[in-house]
């Protein structure tokens, strides 16, 4: 059960857990292949082709997988109810969490922000 | 090194960018696509295509796959998520500046921006936009099972997405400006037939309100001017279309809607810029009609390179 990005795909709860150790900053889009979230795939596709980001490991993971529990739990997403659910982690620990879709800008406010250029 | 011209820039690869990408690389014209967002443009935002000739249903994120494939084997250059910077179209050669500081020069410029959903525009959408609002039911719907929601609008959208959300929602509350339905008799009908679905005409939200998600809305009646509170669970807006012109307003003539001026061979009133899509003047807004203007848009770009 994933999704058709280009994106590396998360499956378990393991599997987050351990991109989130072994790198210092990630950004995970949990979705579907809805118009709300292919959009938010696309960018990350772009952003990790662009070399411009390589500070930064991008994956996604499917929304409806159970383990996706590990993201959908999460308490920085309480009250979220737009897909997809777009997660960012500083050091295993998650630093900033978006609900529907972004744009561009949006996210590159947060790489930055965050993660340093 | 001498710079590259290319036949043609289109700004936009929606399906009308990419259909006068097809066309034109196909005719062996150099072509680059710019797109500041994904290809595919608001096809990308629709989940199924039921009305596209030679496909019985196609999700949107196919059909822009396709079309975008079909422009790149015939030579197209595409440029996604890319930022335009600046427009320098009026003069014989034009110059488009990307964000990075890369400039391209062309012969002719197709602007086929589109349109995007429009906002209210109250206090609040953009906090509670993924908490409570928004602007895809297939996408959202099931987040609010049984639970009380609103839908915005008045046209074919809204009163169709209104019942779509029955399958959800416990009610729909649909708010809708003007006293009269803007939408065709069968959605009106199906929507007043529909026992989970009531309105209130004449009234507009002018705010949301909050915690960690959408609780309540203000709304307001247009003509009395009260206003009251409603409890509400999520709010979903369906309120039409705004044209994506706001970069090129000033570079081009554009109506009083902000929609682009075209004369009979898709050209603005700027010699060698074109223009195809939802983001021209007219009155029907699909994928057909989009992939019809990309298409005469193109053969008359030929034209005026072949002059
Ligand atoms: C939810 C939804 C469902 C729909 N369902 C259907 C349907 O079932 N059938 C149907 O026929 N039609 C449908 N439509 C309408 C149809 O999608 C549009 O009519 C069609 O996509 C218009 O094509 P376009 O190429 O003119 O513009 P768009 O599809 O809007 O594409 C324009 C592109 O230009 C880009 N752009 C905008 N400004 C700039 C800029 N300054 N620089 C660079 N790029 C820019 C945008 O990112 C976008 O990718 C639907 C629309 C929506 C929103």
């Amino acid at each position: 059960m994933t999704l058709q990005t280009n994106l590396q795909h998360l499956t378990s709860e393991a599997d987050v857990k351990k991109l989130i150790e072994e790198n210092e900053n990630v950004m995970i889009c949990c979705g579907r292949m809805g118009p709300m979230c292919v959009p938010v795939y696309d960018i990350m596709e772009d952003l990790e082709k662009s070399g411009k980001y390589d500070n930064v490991k991008f994956a996604d993971m499917l929304f409806d997988h159970p383990e996706a529990a590990i993201i959908r739990n999460a308490p920085e997403c309480r009250g979220f109810m737009g897909l997809p659910f777009t997660m960012y982690y500083k050091n295993g620990k998650i630093v900033k969490a978006t609900s529907s879709i972004q744009n561009l800008d949006q996210i590159i406010d947060i790489l930055d922000s965050e993660f340093g250029k | 090194m001498e710079t590259k011209i290319y036949d043609s820039i289109i700004i936009g690869a929606g399906p009308a960018g990419l259909t006068a990408g097809i066309y034109l690389s196909r005719a062996k014209q150099t072509v680059l696509i710019i797109d500041s967002g994904m290809a595919g443009g608001q096809i990308a935002l629709t989940h199924e295509v039921a009305n596209y000739p030679g496909f019985e249903s196609i999700s949107g994120y196919m059909l822009s796959m396709t079309m975008k494939k079909q422009a790149e084997k015939f030579g197209c250059e595409i440029k996604t998520n890319t930022k335009i910077k600046d427009y320098n179209i009026a003069g014989e050669i034009k110059e488009i500046c990307i964000n990075n500081g890369d400039c391209f020069k062309a012969k002719t410029i197709i602007l086929a921006t589109g349109g995007k959903s429009r906002k209210i525009g109250a206090k609040g959408e953009d906090t509670f936009a993924g908490r409570g609002i928004s602007y895809c039911a297939t996408c959202d719907g099931d987040f609010f099972q049984d639970r009380e929601i609103i839908v915005v609008g008045g046209g074919n959208s809204a009163l169709e997405e209104a019942v779509s959300l029955t399958k959800y929602a416990s009610k729909v509350t649909i708010v809708h400006q003007f006293k009269e339905w803007q939408g065709f008799q069968r959605a009106i009908d199906e929507m007043e037939a529909n026992p989970k679905i009531d309105y209130i005409l004449e009234s507009k939200i002018i705010e949301f309100i909050g915690d960690q998600s959408l609780e309540k809305v203000i709304i307001e009646n247009q003509k009395t001017k009260e206003r009251f509170e409603k409890k509400i669970d999520g709010v979903f807006i369906f309120i039409g279309y705004v044209p994506n012109t706001e970069k090129i307003e000033g570079l081009v003539e554009l109506n009083k809607w902000k929609e682009i001026i075209v004369n009979n061979n898709y050209e603005t009133n700027i010699s060698g810029v074109f223009a195809a899509g939802d983001s021209i003047v007219k009155r029907y807004r699909q994928i057909t009609t989009a992939v019809a203007d990309g298409t005469n848009a193109a053969l008359n770009v030929i034209e005026y390179l072949n002059k």
